[in-house]
């Protein structure tokens, strides 16, 4: 069985983000990229389909600007086998929406077949939580969102969900579309070998053209910016002034 | 102009706190028409009936849209979409698992978390864990939002919809619920909670988490976690508030031994009152809280929660 793992090139997460003065977005120039850390736990869980004997190969897939080979030879070095790059934009700060990476993905699983995709749940720059979602609709697929535990028996998968009241476990057929949660796994550091190693492996290049997607934004960006700032509070020195606090603002 | 929306359905019963907020969010929008939809949601549909500003409830009853598959579920709303130019829900996890894929299959883009409703095309949207609040104008003829619930108030009562009977859509059969894991408790729900008490990695255990779970229980709060307090296995997942667990914004938020990671902040820095109780003076969560308090939290939380009521 062969895996397909979307991974997206994000502000790295450690990153203090700032928006720009034009309203337009936040900015990514000169910034530290990386990989979206929900793909890095969907690339773990696919390497470890591998190693597991349940796939026979892991192809990493980026949708976005052509930096974005960077984050697919982190994939590689962590143990991807192979690579495809989609370029759909030439600006950093374009950022492809989840419907239209879905299409090209949708393109990409028709000309791959893979028995299963594994996506991260949500990037953590749009945090729009969509396109696993959507590529599984827009194939017809079953879905297994949210994932922290997953079991493949055979013609269905065992999934267990983190859900707002607690945990869900269902049975999706495969092929499925898997997205990712943050408690499926650890994912491994490259190790220098691997990242030499990873260098040789193949990275494909294609365009948002070649699979005949328009990725024209549905949604106009009006304005971008910063949230209210909370006013600055006080340190107390001890329980019985925070209590008296609290009764004065009428908290408790 | 019409707008559907999916209502919080879970075992037949309604979410009333999650359904009215969406409800008051969707009215600036237009006629309401809400969609019970489960095995048994008559129930449900009942009271939705009741929250004002809804016009018309919908009931779907099927054994495939009992347990939230998105499969179906997003197959019936699909189907229902025609006649609607809005299609909505509160930002649970039930709907972010069902919302975008009824987008996709209507060819248009999910607009989710929305915090603020602008007009019927635009709306406001936290990025980046909520470090930058994005305004969205959609060129989609359908507009398909989930709303951030604690950004909303909840509508109230005394409406008086009209209930009608639909029909389920065809099972695509593509998935099976196994079986829930949910953790009962006397406590309040978390994202409607008036309190909630949450602890972080400095509480140092799970057995220490009591700590936590008393001084919640002395003030009748929920309780929460940071992400690094349920990853070490202190708290259970769905206790996590963060960027990818649960956001609140109750009026009292007591944040003990948790730093302030920017993930963490996303989920709860919208609370009116915010406590920080850390031995580390430099953490961040100072930076948001109204009153701090630096200070060993095995002495602090027993103290306050013998003090307090």
């Amino acid at each position: 069985m062969k895996v397909l793992v979307p991974v997206k090139r994000v502000i790295d997460y450690n990153v203090k983000v700032r928006v720009k003065a034009d309203g337009s977005g936040v900015d990514l120039a000169n910034v530290k990229m990386s990989m979206n850390p929900f793909d890095e736990i969907a690339v773990e869980e696919a390497i470890r389909l591998k190693e597991a004997g349940k796939a026979d190969e892991v192809v990493a897939v980026s949708i976005g600007v052509k930096q974005a080979q960077e984050t697919l030879r982190t994939a590689l070095a962590m143990g991807a086998d192979r690579a495809i790059l989609v370029v759909a934009a030439d600006d950093v700060h374009t950022d492809i929406e989840p419907l239209a990476v879905a299409k090209i993905l949708a393109k990409v699983v028709e000309e791959e077949q893979p028995g299963i995709v594994l996506c991260g749940k949500q990037a953590i720059d749009n945090d729009m939580n969509a396109t696993g979602q959507m590529l599984s609709a827009l194939l017809g697929w079953s879905q297994g969102t949210f994932a922290s535990e997953l079991d493949i028996e055979g013609e269905t998968a065992k999934v267990t969900r983190e859900v707002d009241g607690g945990l869900q476990t269902i049975s999706v057929k495969m092929p499925a579309i898997i997205t990712v949660d943050l408690r499926l796994n650890e994912p491994r550091y490259a190790s220098l070998p691997n990242i030499m190693k990873a260098k040789k492996k193949p990275l494909d290049e294609k365009t948002a053209a070649d699979y005949g997607v328009d990725v024209t934004p549905r949604l106009e960006i009006v304005d971008t910016k910063e949230p209210p700032a909370r006013a600055a509070g006080i340190i107390v020195g001890s329980v019985d002034e925070l209590v008296e606090k609290l009764k004065e603002a009428g908290a408790v | 102009m019409a707008v559907l929306l999916l209502a919080e359905v879970t075992d037949g019963a309604l979410s009333m706190d999650a359904t009215a907020k969406a409800v008051a969010a969707a009215s600036k929008l237009g006629d309401v028409t809400v969609l019970a939809a489960g095995a048994s949601a008559a129930a449900a549909g009942e009271e939705a009936a009741k929250i004002a500003g809804v016009s018309k409830v919908l009931v779907a009853e099927d054994a495939s849209l009992g347990h939230r598959l998105a499969e179906p579920t997003a197959a019936l709303i699909a189907g229902l979409a025609s006649d609607y130019e809005h299609i909505v829900a509160p930002a649970t996890t039930d709907a972010k698992n069902v919302l975008p894929r009824v987008a996709a299959l209507l060819d248009v883009m999910v607009i989710s978390d929305v915090s603020g409703v602008v007009d019927g095309d635009t709306f406001e949207r936290p990025i980046y864990a909520g470090n930058a609040i994005q305004t969205v104008k959609s060129k989609d003829a359908k507009k398909v939002v989930s709303f951030r619930t604690a950004s909303f108030d909840a509508a109230g009562e005394g409406g008086s919809a009209s209930v009608e009977t639909i029909s389920a859509a065809e099972n695509p059969g593509l998935s099976e619920w196994i079986e829930d894991k949910v953790a009962a408790s006397d406590r309040p729900e978390l994202t409607s909670a008036g309190i909630v008490v949450s602890g972080g990695r400095g509480v140092g255990s799970e057995e220490n988490f009591k700590l936590i779970e008393n001084l919640a229980d002395k003030l009748g709060a929920a309780v929460g976690a940071s992400r690094a307090a349920v990853d070490s296995g202190y708290a259970p997942n769905d206790w996590q508030v963060g960027q990818t667990g649960k956001v609140v914004a109750p009026d009292l938020y007591v944040a003990v031994g948790i730093s302030g990671a920017i993930q963490h902040l996303a989920g709860m820095k919208d609370s009116k009152v915010i406590v920080a109780i850390n031995k580390d003076e430099e953490a961040p969560i100072f930076q948001v809280a109204d009153f701090g308090l630096v200070a060993d939290l095995f002495d602090a939380v027993p103290a306050l929660t013998e003090k307090l009521g």
